[in-house]
């Protein structure tokens, strides 16, 4: 997500690169392609003005830093805007004292309300919550459904009158039915229709009043234009909703529009949806995503997948074998093992900084790679993990064939080991930063 | 084809109703006599432009156009840009008058049965309400149509394109969730065969352009249909939401790789969007808007016509008067 926006980025702190300080002339060519590559992004045209205006101001009358170079700065103050726009600390769903906490979904049509009802649920039984859906579109064919199929999909009940015509009694019966049974959470799925349609605006402002959510929560679609401000606005004058959904940004959308909502309408995103698959719904972080946005890279996430996976023992083990330089083609197995826990090795290269998402998007990482180098390396001897230097072609052979592999991908393995090392050793010598992004951006794999 | 004509002004004032008020009034507004023309006044129109979703490179070549012109033309106030920048936004929309459209939208080509028409597109812009509507116009214009129900993935979405074939009254084709796409194609062509059917629609599963599997689907389907008919697709529209920013650019490039797009459907062009996205798609990639969904009825599917689209959009009321009207056409 937002690849095309972190490579215009990119392509910007070049510009700055090398200059001496930040000066107006330097300064307003950077604004003007900030300006084109947020447009080009979608970003509403008078949110980016504003942007552009602001870090314009910031940029120039920013105090010359001794300790950072031009570049840095101007990226600091970019960052800083758009965390700014993007709205400050990350926001969750408010639940309410008493159970069930009910919570409505309005949106457009098409902007995937249905699967986000359906998302959402599934990501509240991670939580231990027990949801309760209701079935409220009674306009699109199959709406109801659609919703029916997801949700035993996911194995959370979905409530519907068949053939009642009357939104708001779907809605209160629904309720009313969750609460006797003590569901801990109530979404109900409205009908998506056009904002300007008052019929519609009408059905949910009267689901609003006689169900009294709890939150209301208004899907977006990302990939839509200039419009998503004014439908949110609208959306939101009529309803007052509490938190944006933002959907579909496993495209290659460049969400411009969720940079652009929360300037206007003043409500906090709170989830974006990354993919097809049910489990696919995220919180939203701003600074995060200006992080990447930034081609900063999201090195919390990252860190926190690999808390999750990693001890710190372990990490202190390895680097003290770094140290050492007695790191073996052993440990390298065991460091994939561990890499492949925190999910696919595509995902994880687009939170390292430095790493030209643009480039990442068209590379093809299969993660079944890792699986033939931990079988050339559990058919290697302890001998030859420790000390590969000893792997003359005959030895190769045996590997190949034990591990049901080739010669050529041995070699390869071997190589980028060796390499690795290398760079081990420079690395613990304190060169860090280039030889770290070349390696990062074109990380050979095996086929 | 009086019917026709008569019915196409009166729905397409209705579906761009929002595009008028937001692009021409903006322009009335702006390009008022005896304003002169300075910076203020281009960067309001690059503004209204922009936020019309025109894209920056496209307006950035409107604008550079107009000053060009004006240079040559020596003009002095607003209004005398109204005209010029209706024959821009003409020439962007109609690739420079490459783009033609037929007396007859729904007439086909002789020697071609059936002929074959393929609607993808990403998820939610309506691609199965855009086949029945196009069921519908087509079985209105004496045609027999099949509908082929070749989205086996969505929950439901099969009773939902049966619901469309059913008000449309055409035949449809389908196969379990989760069934082939490719095998529900051929299906369809080949009953079409049988049937002596003139118009196949495929209703395809919503798909983002960068998902490569699914785009592989896409062209295995194009691959396998060619397997019973040589030369289909006869037509792949490609569906975009009216609104769509600049993605849909993206959508254009990525789709095409795998099927060769012949024209745009906008649908939902009566929300509050403009659509102006579609200027930039004809002036970039050289992709002609064939139909704009401006409505949820069954009959609210209009061909598109880019000189009528212009004109409409800058039609001389517009700038006259506070309420824009298009005088109804009294055919007999």
């Amino acid at each position: 997500m937002f690849e095309d926006l972190s490579s215009k980025f990119e392509g910007l702190y070049k510009k700055i690169r090398g200059q001496a300080r930040l000066s107006e002339s330097n300064v307003n060519e950077a604004v003007r392609e900030v300006r084109r590559a947020l447009l080009d992004a979608d970003v509403n045209y008078k949110v980016a003005k504003k942007f552009v205006d602001d870090v314009q101001s910031k940029a120039l009358g920013a105090e010359v830093l001794k300790s950072v170079n031009p570049e840095q700065q101007f990226i600091k103050i970019l960052y800083d805007e758009l965390v700014a726009m993007m709205g400050g600390p990350a926001e969750d769903i408010q639940f309410a004292q008493e159970l069930p906490t009910i919570l409505m979904v309005c949106g457009l049509q098409g902007s995937g309300k249905t699967t986000f009802t359906a998302k959402l649920a599934n990501l509240l039984k991670t939580r231990n919550k027990r949801a309760f859906l209701i079935a409220a579109d009674i306009y699109r064919p199959a709406a109801i459904e659609q919703l029916q199929l997801l949700g035993s999909q996911i194995d959370v009940p979905v409530f519907t009158i068949p053939g009642e015509r009357n939104a708001v009694k779907i809605a209160s019966e629904g309720v009313r039915e969750a609460r006797s049974k003590g569901f801990d959470v109530v979404i109900i799925d409205t009908a998506g229709r056009l904002s300007i349609d008052e019929v519609m605006m009408k059905e949910v402002s009267d689901i609003k009043a006689t169900v009294k959510p709890h939150e209301i929560l208004f899907v977006c679609d990302a990939m839509t234009g200039q419009d998503a401000v004014n439908t949110a606005k609208t959306f939101h004058d009529h309803l007052k909703f509490d938190g944006v959904v933002l959907t579909k940004l496993d495209g290659d959308a460049r969400g411009g529009a969720a940079l652009s909502i929360r300037s206007v309408v003043e409500e906090p995103i709170k989830f974006i949806s990354t993919g097809e698959k049910l489990d696919a719904l995220e919180a939203f972080y701003p600074d995060r995503m200006a992080s990447r946005i930034l081609g900063m890279g999201d090195i919390v996430t990252l860190v926190e997948k690999a808390q999750a996976q990693i001890s710190n023992e372990d990490a202190q083990a390895v680097e003290e074998k770094l140290r050492k330089n007695e790191f073996t083609l052993d440990d390298f197995r065991d460091q994939l093992k561990q890499i492949k826990k925190m999910g696919s090795i595509k995902d994880l290269i687009g939170y390292i900084p430095g790493i030209n998402q643009a480039a990442l998007k068209d590379a093809n990482i299969n993660d079944k790679s890792f699986d033939r180098i931990e079988a050339i390396i559990t058919s290697m001897t302890l001998d030859e993990r420790r000390y590969p230097q000893v792997l003359n072609a005959s030895r190769r052979e045996r590997i190949a064939k034990g591990s049901g592999t080739s010669v050529v991908e041995i070699n390869r393995l071997i190589k980028q080991f060796t390499e690795m090392q290398k760079m081990m050793k420079k690395l613990s010598k304190g060169k860090v930063s280039k030889q770290m992004r070349d390696m990062m951006a074109n990380i050979p794999m095996p086929q | 084809m009086g019917f026709f004509d008569k019915f196409k002004i009166s729905r397409l004032k209705e579906g761009l109703a929002k595009t008028q008020e937001n692009l021409v009034r903006k322009f009335t507004r702006i390009l008022h006599r005896s304003r002169k023309i300075d910076d203020e006044l281009m960067g309001e129109i690059e503004e209204t432009l922009l936020l019309a979703d025109v894209g920056f490179a496209t307006t950035e070549q409107i604008m550079k156009n107009i000053v060009d012109e004006m240079a040559k033309m020596h003009w002095t106030d607003a209004s005398e840009l109204r005209d010029e920048l209706r024959k821009e936004i003409t020439k962007a929309l109609t690739h420079n008058g490459e783009f033609k459209i037929s007396d007859d939208p729904f007439a086909l080509p002789a020697h071609t049965k059936p002929y074959v028409i393929l609607v993808i597109g990403v998820n939610g812009v309506g691609k199965t309400t855009t086949v029945g509507k196009l069921a519908y116009n087509y079985r209105n214009s004496g045609k027999k149509v099949v509908i082929g129900a070749a989205d086996t993935f969505r929950a439901a979405a099969n009773s939902q394109l049966e619901v469309w074939a059913e008000r449309a009254g055409v035949d449809i084709i389908q196969q379990h969730h989760g069934a082939d796409p490719s095998a529900v194609a051929y299906d369809t062509i080949q009953s079409a065969i049988a049937k002596n059917a003139d118009v196949v629609l495929i209703d395809t599963a919503g798909r983002l352009h960068n998902k490569t599997h699914l785009m592989a689907e896409l062209e295995k389907m194009t691959r396998v249909m060619r397997k019973l008919m040589p030369d289909t697709p006869h037509e792949v529209l490609l569906a975009l939401d009216a609104t769509t920013g600049q993605n849909a650019l993206q959508q254009a490039k990525e789709f095409s790789k795998v099927a060769p797009i012949t024209g745009l459907i906008l649908t939902k062009l009566d929300g509050t969007a403009k659509g102006g996205v579609v200027i930039a798609l004809a002036n970039e990639m050289k992709m002609p808007v064939k139909y704009i969904g401006v409505g949820e009825q069954i009959d609210d599917l209009q061909p598109f016509d880019p000189q009528e689209f212009s004109k409409a959009l800058f039609g001389e009321e517009a700038f006259r008067g506070e309420e824009y009207t298009v005088e109804e056409e009294t055919q007999a």
